[in-house]
């Protein structure tokens, strides 16, 4: 590409004061007075600046940019106040599950309890067991005869001469009372009404009342049960009410799977599943739990879901574009200033200083950028820098890597300028070096830095998005579009929630193209060569 | 010209040595390094020695006890001879992973600039053939799209479509699950099969730039005298676009072409990763993440000396196609 601005005044001046091309713009009508055809109120003269904006303006493709560019801004920057949500704010949702509860196991097996003060080994109860099963009613251990006594259904005492050492059973007698023990007394008296299906009992000195279902009570209060089967906590800190293990009992009796049962906590819903293996019933209960409410579909409340973190997919898209375009902008400010200064100088002093400089730039050219962003990105990583201190020194990186470019370019452009004619002239003039700069120089180099600019705009959003998507960049408190995408990561998101990743895709696209578009409508515009 | 040459080989050895100088200087610095780790883990088993005894050891084995310059000149020596050491990561000579790995990358470069050219070349002159016509804003703009697409997000959509709802390729890597159990052309098939998405990422995202570039030469060849002239002659479009203008065109497309190609050995850091491609850009993002030093510096100085290939190859180029260039 040839530099076409060189002449950009000139020409736009020449354009401007020819009668012919303004004729339509500026023709003489009846209701203005009437100039000679040599005087310069019949033309209207358009600023080079308006002349670039109605060129620009007519370019359908850099105004259909322009647009987008306007609808991101307001998106970010206007959206993030309008949202009624904070960036990193949570969001919570209820959610059923089910927990194991209690387990039931109806006991088969013979227990035993020794009685007040006697021995009743681990030995003689297996003696009892053998004897039971072949009807003895008498075994030997150790030179002493016991004696087996069916006192009731699956209720045995062993007595060694008169005296009762112990007793084996299989319903087991549980207090009201937490932890309430039992006593040998009361436990043989109780099941030995249960047994036999007698409606009261006497025990420790007390009259004792027994109903069909086992229940115990003195005095019309109740103190405990006798059940085969066993209802024990899954978690230590619960005790189980005796209501509570009745109906258990007889859901499990009636084979039901499921039961409601109202506490003094509410009423909640259990779930019965038996394990033959260990033939055991597991309570499980269905209770509310409060959790992050993760990759929630598009609702009325959050347009866009939640992602994996709970928080609100649109009020980060739009934190995200923030981030995204401050960036953008940070960088192209550090590296246009660096370039500008550097290219100035270069470009102005030649010589040795023009040589140092341009090796210097060809030193950062041949620097391959990504993969030192990617070493920097990790090192980061490892030192645990603070995301905000992390957001600023990629900023600084990212300019730092991107001025040689913008340097190479502004020399140019003073070199070819300083040799045209109107540099000559303000020599001639008389001007000062410093207004000869500033004021005649530098604003023909500044059409060309505008398109480098918004070019170079869209390719930082894009490195900075690369990075954050490779987890690199900016990171989570911080939301950027790039490390929204990140997700996809998780094949499981890129599969089933296309809501996480695919609004933010597009509005990278969208933007990185619609400053494409717009540095392309402003090369075209700032071309005094352009026919239209 | 071979004093040119010389000139410019020289030049870029200079540039060279700066880029190592500061690539080798960034990669000391890192604080967190492969070997810290690695002396972390070995301190933690019992009976052994302190972590700082182990980390004076590891980096008297590795060469990491001389400061920067010194390291730099020590690696410098080595790397005249083409030896760079062994990676830590790969656990295997640098020379031999870079062998195993450049292959495949070189495949991938290669098939997506064929096509690249293919298709580039022809819509950028069909855009400036028919310049503000309909066509030309289309084609200009899904070129734009396509530069501005981001790699990771164009790569997730591609997955989207054609591994999860379409089901015809697999989400990640080289080869299928029974690659071992095809035949020869089975396997064949099975990386090409493979290489599908990685390729089309590749493609498209290249299209727009050379697109743009053939477009603007081809409208400034448009605009030139010897056009009017031909046109004047009574020639007809079709001889004067194919015959006269492209020919023109050729000479930036050459120069640009040519100074790509070494490119080609380059490897694509991101996408190759995306999809798992074991390439040299896989294996060098995770030497890079994984603090694997003799790795990176032999990949970030073979990019650079790729980059610098391709600026003098562009530059001969330009002066060998077009005659009125010449190189004092």
């Amino acid at each position: 590409m040839r530099d076409n601005m060189d002449d950009l005044k000139d020409k736009n001046a020449l354009d401007a004061a020819s009668p012919a091309a303004n004729a339509d713009t500026a023709g003489p009508s009846q209701n203005e007075p009437q100039y000679s055809l040599n005087d310069d109120r019949r033309v209207k003269v358009l600023s080079p600046g308006a002349m670039v904006a109605k060129r620009f303006f007519r370019n359908g493709v850099a105004v259909f940019g322009m647009v987008v560019l306007i609808f991101m801004f307001v998106f970010s920057f206007i959206g993030g106040i309008i949202s009624p949500y904070a960036q990193d704010e949570k969001f919570f949702t209820t959610e059923y599950q089910l927990k194991e509860y209690a387990g039931v196991s109806r006991n088969e097996e013979f227990r035993f309890a020794a009685a007040d003060g006697q021995d009743f080994g681990g030995a003689v109860q297996a003696k009892v067991i053998l004897a039971v099963s072949q009807n003895a009613s008498s075994f030997q251990y150790r030179d002493a005869t016991y004696t087996v006594t069916e006192e009731g259904r699956n209720f045995y005492s062993v007595s060694l001469g008169d005296t009762v050492i112990g007793i084996a059973f299989k319903d087991i007698v549980s207090m009201s009372t937490e932890g309430a023990a039992v006593s040998f007394d009361f436990r043989f008296n109780a099941l030995k009404a249960y047994t036999n299906d007698e409606s009261s009992f006497q025990a420790d000195g007390k009259t004792y009342h027994l109903d069909s279902d086992g229940v115990m009570s003195e005095g019309g209060s109740e103190v405990g049960f006798i059940s085969q089967y066993v209802v024990q906590s899954v978690m230590p800190d619960v005790f189980l009410t005796r209501d509570f293990k009745e109906k258990v009992v007889e859901a499990v009796e009636s084979g039901t799977s499921e039961f409601i049962y109202t506490s003094e906590e509410g009423e909640h819903e259990y779930v019965i599943s038996y394990d033959p293996a260990a033939k055991v019933w597991s309570v499980r209960q269905e209770t509310e739990t409060y959790v992050f409410d993760t990759y929630s579909s598009p609702s009325k409340k959050h347009w866009l879901g939640t992602d994996k973190n709970g928080m609100d997919m649109l009020t980060r898209l739009m934190y995200g574009g923030r981030v995204s375009l401050v960036i953008g902008f940070i960088v192209v400010a550090i590296s246009a200033f660096l370039g500008v200064i550097m290219g100035g100088i270069s470009g102005y002093f030649g010589g040795w200083v023009d040589n140092l400089i341009m090796r210097i730039v060809d030193v950062f050219y041949c620097i391959p950028s990504t993969p030192i962003l990617i070493i920097l990105g990790s090192t980061m990583d490892a030192m645990r820098v603070d995301p905000t201190i992390r957001m600023l020194y990629l900023m600084l990186i990212l300019g730092f890597l991107g001025w040689a470019g913008i340097a190479r370019l502004v020399r140019g452009q003073i070199l070819s300028l300083r040799e045209q004619e109107f540099m000559t002239a303000t020599e001639a003039c008389g001007i000062s070096v410093s207004r000869r700069i500033f004021r005649h120089l530098i604003p023909n180099v500044i059409p060309q830095l505008i398109v480098t600019c918004t070019m170079s705009l869209g390719s930082t959003i894009l490195t900075e998005a690369t990075l954050s998507f490779l987890g690199l960049g900016v990171k989570f408190p911080f939301a950027s579009w790039g490390n929204i995408i990140n997700d996809v990561n998780n094949t499981h998101v890129l599969t089933t929630y296309w809501f996480i990743w695919i609004p933010a895709g597009v509005l990278l696209l969208l933007t990185v193209l619609a400053f494409n578009l717009v540095g392309d409508g402003l090369r075209d515009a700032f071309d005094p060569k352009m026919k239209r | 010209m071979p004093k040119y040459i010389l000139k410019r080989v020289l030049q870029s050895i200079l540039i060279l040595f700066l880029v190592g100088l500061i690539i080798y200087g960034l990669l000391r610095c890192l604080p967190t390094s492969y070997i810290e780790n690695m002396a972390r883990q070995l301190s933690t088993q019992p009976g052994s020695k302190s972590f700082e005894e182990w980390m004076a050891q590891l980096e008297g084995a590795y060469g990491l006890d001389k400061g920067i310059v010194a390291g730099y000149f020590g690696w410098l020596k080595n790397a005249v001879t083409l030896n760079f050491g062994d990676s830590w990561v790969w656990t295997m000579p640098v020379l031999e992973k870079f062998q195993k790995t450049i292959g495949i990358s070189f495949v991938m470069g290669a098939i997506s600039f064929v096509l690249e050219l293919i298709i580039a070349i022809p819509l950028g002159i069909i855009a400036a053939t028919r310049q503000y016509s309909r066509t030309d804003y289309t084609i200009s703009v899904v070129a734009l799209a396509g530069i501005s697409l981001p790699t990771f997000f164009f790569a997730s959509l591609l997955k989207l479509v054609f591994s999860v709802k379409l089901g015809w390729f697999d989400l990640y890597g080289l080869t299928g699950r029974n690659f071992e159990q095809l035949s020869q052309w089975g396997q064949f098939w099975d990386m090409a099969e493979h290489l599908v998405m990685p390729v089309l990422t590749l493609t498209v995202l290249s299209i727009g730039g050379l697109m743009r570039y053939t477009r603007t030469n081809m409208l400034e060849v448009l605009n030139a005298d010897y056009i009017r002239t031909a046109r004047a002659k009574g020639l007809s479009e079709r001889k004067v676009i194919y015959h006269h203008a492209f020919r023109n065109t050729l000479i930036p497309i050459v120069t640009l072409v040519g100074g790509s190609l070494p490119g080609l050995f380059s490897g694509a850091l991101i996408t190759e990763t995306l999809f798992g491609i074991p390439g040299i850009g896989y294996a060098s993002y995770h030497s890079m993440v994984g603090g694997d030093i003799p790795f990176s510096m032999f990949y970030l100085i073979f990019l650079s000396v790729l980059t610098l290939a391709g600026n003098l190859l562009s530059d001969l180029l330009y002066a060998v196609v077009d005659p009125r260039v010449r190189i004092a």
